[in-house]
């Protein structure tokens, strides 16, 4: 029974960790190629997911829904990119966290406006209703399953764009030197918008599968976002492959720290004291994994530029 | 018309406003101006960091909090007739709350300054950001002092020969610490040591080859800063007469540095032009529709886009040296 329970947390930690990916892959990339901070991220999750929403249940199909995350994220994604960010490239980071703040209260606002302030539901298609029999033993739900499929083959496709494709070379080029590549005669600012974009619909996506799961409201951006920062610092800012390793990381730690925290402390405290003590501790856990990390590695495990 | 008039205007408008509110019976309108005080305090702590030091703390949230909560715990004890420890009963004395809440902020400060001034930039944001973010799911779930429902503080507490519980006095005491501190920040700006944070954060390798050893600096910067957050921070509890998580989440964090940037960075009384015009905002625009974020979202960018020294220095045309 342990045993299977451990299996099961270890899939729910997998597929929190899959989503973080989704959404740290686009910071990572935003901040590595554009050195920009993007607070704004968690809006675009939040708008995937209420394009998702209001789609669905305009349609009747998820699919479509799907499509229309990504699109209607990439979307705002780019305005944002040519209306706002260009000006902070070369501001120091206290503008971008700021001009991204205001951001976020400027979506969030007109989302609310939008469709009030009520959450939407969305619902999990019918063909993944119910739950999946894994290796003979444990019972799992076919649309957190379908996820961690649909997560690791975007992860997947990611890896291939941006180290097997001349548009990915270009924007690995771009992350390096962004001088010597605009000399090059490579249209700069276009990679720029089109990573923009790139990450704000992997965010959108993000936000369409995981409102499922969830509500679809207001604040659903502002949670992620800060674990996706998280993920981000630790794997190390700029990385795509720290972003993969950190996701898991922190995804496990979460899951398995809230399932698991409470109990260990039982064995050596008195039980509602260790419960309390647990569940505050595993609140916590993954930010001071973060900061020990950091005294340790003040670059992050996979320190992008050397 | 020069900054220094400009800041004559405000301290006049802040002290004397809320007495002719008060002479209208208006008491809704005094607790505007000691919100406004209040916040404009917590902004003056941050500027110090920010503006001054350069460190781009994005976890100011957890020491408005300590203060809020030190303040609430305090009463909470004191009211309750339960000891804290044994042999002390907290307490509900504004003047025993406001040394011990800056004292406990000062040691988190101090803690969480020495980590976090190991890294720079991006990395310095985010580990603030993780401690206040630390700090805020643990009062969530640590459930002893109200955890996510926050914690009522029933009574007012107490300053000896005033009556806190009328809004005018209440604001005479919010106000009176705010130009303390104005005038000790000023002095401080002055000194020895405020050159030098300052320097610090034009070039640090410059300073650092004079022989000023810039950790010590950057820190005790830190932990002042820290301080005076916490103490608006206790004084917002004693204002609503509760305290929440909410004190400690990114959000309040962020809104103390809009303050901070609102009014103009660096600018002595930057935070006060900031909180002022964040309070008159929302209280204007909030009236007229519910989405009022929205527009305070569009002013933050265009200042932040366009207006580089913020309100005093729109106001003022002065150019603030870099």
């Amino acid at each position: 029974m342990g045993a299977i329970l451990l299996l099961e947390q270890c899939l729910n930690g997998l597929q929190l960790g899959i989503m973080l990916f989704l959404m740290a892959a686009g910071l990572t990339l935003i901040f590595g190629v554009m050195g920009l901070i993007n607070l704004a991220h968690g809006s675009l999750y939040m708008i995937g997911a209420f394009a998702c929403a209001a789609v669905a249940s305009w349609t009747g199909s998820f699919t479509l829904g799907l499509v229309a995350s990504v699109v209607c994220a990439a979307a705002a994604g780019a305005l944002i990119e040519i209306g706002v960010m260009r000006r902070l490239y070369q501001r120091d980071h206290l503008d971008q966290v700021l001009a991204t703040f205001a951001l976020i209260l400027i979506s969030s606002e007109a989302m609310r406006w939008l469709f009030g302030s009520y959450p939407l539901y969305l619902d999990v298609p019918e063909m993944f209703y119910g739950a999946i029999n894994l290796f003979g033993v444990l019972q799992y739900s076919r649309y957190r399953l379908f996820i961690i499929v649909l997560g690791l083959l975007t992860a997947v496709g990611i890896y291939l764009l941006i180290n097997k494709t001349r548009i990915g070379m270009r924007i690995r080029a771009g992350a390096a030197d962004r001088q010597m590549t605009a000399a090059l005669g490579i249209n700069i600012s276009l990679i720029f918008t089109l990573v923009f974009a790139l990450g704000a619909a992997l965010a959108g996506f993000a936000g369409a599968l995981v409102g499922s799961i969830q509500s679809v409201d207001i604040g659903m951006g502002e949670p992620v976002l800060i674990l996706a920062f998280v993920v981000v610092v630790i794997g190390g800012i700029g990385s795509i492959r720290g972003a993969l390793v950190g996701a898991i990381i922190v995804g496990m730690v979460d899951t398995l720290g809230r399932g698991y925290l409470p109990q260990l402390l039982q064995l050596i405290l008195d039980p509602v004291f260790a419960n309390t003590l647990g569940a505050a501790l595993a609140s916590i856990a993954i930010y001071l994994l973060m900061i020990i990390i950091l005294i340790f590695k003040p670059k992050g495990l996979f320190p992008a530029h050397g | 018309m020069s900054e220094k008039y400009l800041n004559r205007i405000m301290i006049a408008l802040l002290v004397g406003l809320p007495w002719l509110a008060h002479w209208l019976d208006e008491p809704y309108y005094v607790s505007l101006a000691t919100r406004i005080a209040i916040l404009a305090l917590a902004g003056v702590g941050l500027n110090l960091a920010l503006g001054l030091g350069g460190m781009v703390s994005f976890g100011h949230a957890a020491f408005f909090g300590i203060g809020g909560y030190v303040t609430g715990i305090l009463a909470s004890h004191a009211l309750n007739y339960e000891p804290i420890i044994s042999g002390f009963m907290g307490t509900t004395q504004m003047l025993i709350i406001w040394p011990l809440a800056m004292l406990i902020a000062a040691v988190v400060a101090l803690f969480i300054g020495l980590l976090s001034l190991r890294t720079s930039g991006v990395y310095f944001i985010m580990i603030t950001l993780a401690f206040a973010q630390m700090i805020y799911y643990f009062s969530i779930s640590w459930p002893t002092y109200g955890g996510e429902d926050g914690l009522p503080i029933y009574m007012r507490n107490g300053f000896p020969g005033l009556n806190t519980l009328q809004p005018i006095q209440f604001f005479m005491i919010c106000c009176t610490l705010l130009l303390i501190t104005l005038w000790g920040v000023s002095r401080l700006q002055n000194s020895r040591f405020g050159n030098a944070l300052q320097a610090l954060r034009q070039n640090e390798t410059r300073v650092t080859s004079i022989g000023i050893n810039p950790l010590g600096i950057k820190l005790t910067a830190f932990v002042i800063s820290a301080t005076i957050t916490a103490l608006a921070g206790s004084l917002f509890a004693d204002l609503n007469r509760f305290v929440s998580p909410t004190m400690f989440s990114w959000h309040t964090s962020g809104e103390i540095m809009i303050f901070v940037i609102l009014g103009g960075l660096g600018r002595l009384y930057g935070p006060l032009a900031g909180a002022g015009l964040f309070i008159l905002c929302e209280a204007l625009l909030g009236g007229w529709t519910e989405y009022w974020q929205f527009f305070l979202g569009l002013l933050l960018l265009g200042v932040v886009l366009f207006a580089r020294g913020g309100l005093i220095g729109l106001l003022s045309r002065e150019q603030k040296n870099a």
